[in-house]
């Protein structure tokens, strides 16, 4: 940005590092991902980039990237949300309930199991809005919750609700899988668009690019979207400043529920199910990736080209490890190494940055 | 401009303001009001209670008992916005400001320009926030800095440059000099003392004499979260002051009388 004052332009602000450092910054994360390409291409030449894998890599990330996603915007503020797998699973499963009704668990009694029959299944226009309903609305538990009962830390709320709300999938869906949905409300997860007769991309890739732009934009050009880096940079300036901090957060934690949803849709239209076990364990590779992505848990940092890049650094990396028949084990290893590696390179970035300071 | 005589209205005005933080009594019958274009300098030891009153008069805190009048007007504040949108803006001792943001964003923080309603005008941000600091004469790189890579006292400048970006009426400032160098000491009372020509109220919090005796037109003490004393600056020298600190009176001059609020 140029600056109006002429007698701003010192030999200092024109040094290489100072202009250098906050692209290295924002786009690190870009170049642990090329590696990983380079990698990649060294090790499978003929498989690792052929329009196939890619597109493999992109359909099994997507649904990563999208909880990720949500995770993030709640990372900035300083919170955290637990919760998102069991969102998803919830989202999912009431989905999966409403087009298969008569998999109504054995408890529901015979009133409210006829005349649930009598509005399902729902159509497929319907369908596809429950996932994201059901997770805006586990979202704004979540935000009304940290908000109102002043929790000590959304650790709490959320770690809380991760039980509930996998407790209550499990209870309204008896516990086991629901397959079989709609062709429409499969696309998202599964459909393939052909671009040219040889080259199609898959529509979950087209999902991530559109939603992630939108996130981005709101992030970065609405009020609320600033007010979300202000409170994560310092609530109280954001208080005393007549941002309505409460509300800000719920708003928070329910797009990270929506998001969860959506993600949901896209495992269920994936695997054609909704299944008891989906999303256990996930939030862990959500946070995995916005932390490799370079956001950071003290909030306020971080942007949404680097929570895409770090659920790629993981897809990529369970991509080639399959190629290679590296066993799972490995791979759960691997991952721990790459997130410590990743922040503390971080670390060291950043006491290179402030060492002019000290 | 600089009239600062009985008959006119304050700008701010408060009476009788309690403060209990459960079972702790803050602020105990506090009166205090600034006039027009006035320098309020306020002094007490650690705990009197200066912060907590200014954290009432700018809607930080709900007052527990009293009232606040805004050129002559009854207010109450629900929270920050409202005092800020009555022209009482407030820069605090821990500065408030979010240092993962840019310089202009910090200043616009809250009240951003929109451009179609909905997207944040971050060119009309940025061109204002450069002209008020300007006007300022404070001196940044570029407003697109993050307020963390600046210097304490220009990190001091952007809280004041926010709590004057919208015409002010009363700008109240806790300790604004307490962690700056000699320099820039000097700039912010200076900057006092623009704002005061311009007919800006300021409350001026501050433990140093130096800063009192330079700007201030009038100064009174808090002691144990009440009103202990108050003079014109003009009727009352260091020593006195710092007596009132103390929690001495011994020299009780007519003038603090004089000024006694009823
Ligand atoms: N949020 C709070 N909860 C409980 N007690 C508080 C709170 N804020 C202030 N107090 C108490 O109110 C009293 C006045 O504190 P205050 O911060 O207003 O003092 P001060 O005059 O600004 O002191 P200093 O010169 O150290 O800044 C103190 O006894 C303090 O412990
Ligand atoms: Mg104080």
């Amino acid at each position: 940005m140029a600056t109006s004052s002429p007698s701003a332009t010192s030999a200092r602000e024109q040094s290489l590092h100072v202009r250098l450092m906050p692209i290295i910054d924002r786009y690190g994360v870009l170049l642990v991902v090329l590696g990983m390409i380079l990698i990649g291409y060294a090790l499978e030449p003929k498989v690792f980039l052929s329009f196939l894998n890619v597109s493999n890599i992109m359909n099994q990330i997507a649904f990563n990237a999208l909880l990720a996603l949500g995770v993030f915007i709640v990372i900035v503020t300083a919170g955290i949300d637990l919760s998102v797998g069991s969102i998803l699973v919830l989202s999912m499963m009431t989905m999966a309930l409403m087009a298969h009704p008569e998999k109504l668990p054995a408890w529901v009694p015979d009133g409210v199991r006829a005349s649930l029959m009598t509005i399902l299944p729902a159509p497929w226009y319907v369908l596809i809005l429950v996932p994201p309903i059901v997770g805006v609305i586990c979202g704004m538990v979540n935000g009304w919750g940290l908000t109102k009962l002043r929790l000590p830390h959304p650790f709490i709320m959320t770690l809380g609700t991760l039980n509930i709300f996998r407790g209550v999938s499990n209870l309204i869906s008896g516990g086991v899988p629901i397959s079989d949905l709609p062709e429409q409300v499969r696309w998202a997860g599964y459909e393939k668009i052909a671009l040219t007769p040889d080259i199609d991309i898959p529509a979950s890739l087209l999902v991530l690019i559109v939603v992630f732009g939108l996130m981005s934009i709101f992030l970065n050009h609405t009020r609320t979207g600033r007010h979300i880096y202000a409170i994560g940079g310092n609530p109280q300036a954001a208080r005393v400043s007549g941002i309505n901090v409460d509300r800000t957060l719920v708003i928070v934690y329910a797009l990270c529920g929506l998001l969860a949803g959506m993600s949901g849709l896209l495992l269920a239209g994936r695997t054609n199910s909704g299944f008891p076990n989906a999303g256990l364990g996930q939030e862990l590779d959500a946070i995995s990736a916005v932390i490799i992505g370079g956001a950071s848990f003290f909030g306020g940092r971080g942007n949404v080209l680097g929570v895409f890049a770090g659920a790629l650094v993981i897809g990529i990396m369970r991509n080639l490890l399959n190629l290679r028949d590296v066993p799972v084990f490995w791979q759960q290893i691997l991952i721990g190494i790459i997130i410590i590696l990743v922040v503390y390179f971080d670390v060291l970035r950043r006491k290179a940055g402030s060492g002019r300071e000290a | 401009m600089n009239d600062t005589s009985q008959t006119a209205t304050p700008t701010l005005e408060a009476r009788g303001i309690s403060k209990y933080f459960g079972a702790v009594t803050a602020l105990e019958e506090v009166n205090l009001k600034v006039m027009p274009g006035e320098v309020l300098g306020v002094v007490g030891d650690n705990g009197a209670g200066k912060s907590t009153l200014m954290k009432v008069l700018s809607g930080l805190h709900p007052a527990s008992k009293g009232q606040l009048f805004v050129s002559g007007q009854a207010v109450h504040f629900h929270g920050p916005r409202d005092a800020r949108n009555r022209g009482i803006e407030m820069v605090y001792q821990d500065l408030a400001l979010a240092g993962n943001m840019r310089i202009d964003e910090n200043i616009f923080l809250g009240r951003e320009q929109l451009r179609g309603g909905i997207f944040v005008n971050h060119q009309a941000n940025a061109r204002k926030a450069q002209e008020h600091l300007d006007k300022l004469k404070i001196h940044v790189k570029s407003v697109s800095q993050r307020v963390e890579e600046l210097s304490g006292g220009q990190r001091q400048a952007v809280a004041i440059a926010r709590a004057t970006a919208f015409d002010a009426k009363v700008v109240i400032m806790d300790e604004p000099t307490a962690a700056l160098a000699i320099k820039e000491v000097r700039k912010v009372l200076d900057l006092i003392k623009d704002l005061k020509n311009h007919g800006v109220s300021v409350i001026l919090i501050s433990h140093r004499m130096d800063d009192i005796f330079y700007v201030c037109d009038r100064v009174m003490a808090l002691f144990r979260g009440r009103n202990f004393a108050e003079a014109q600056l003009g009727q009352t020298d260091r020593n006195e002051v710092i007596g009132w600190i103390m929690g001495n009176k011994q020299q009780s001059t007519e003038t603090s009388k004089n000024h006694d609020l009823n």
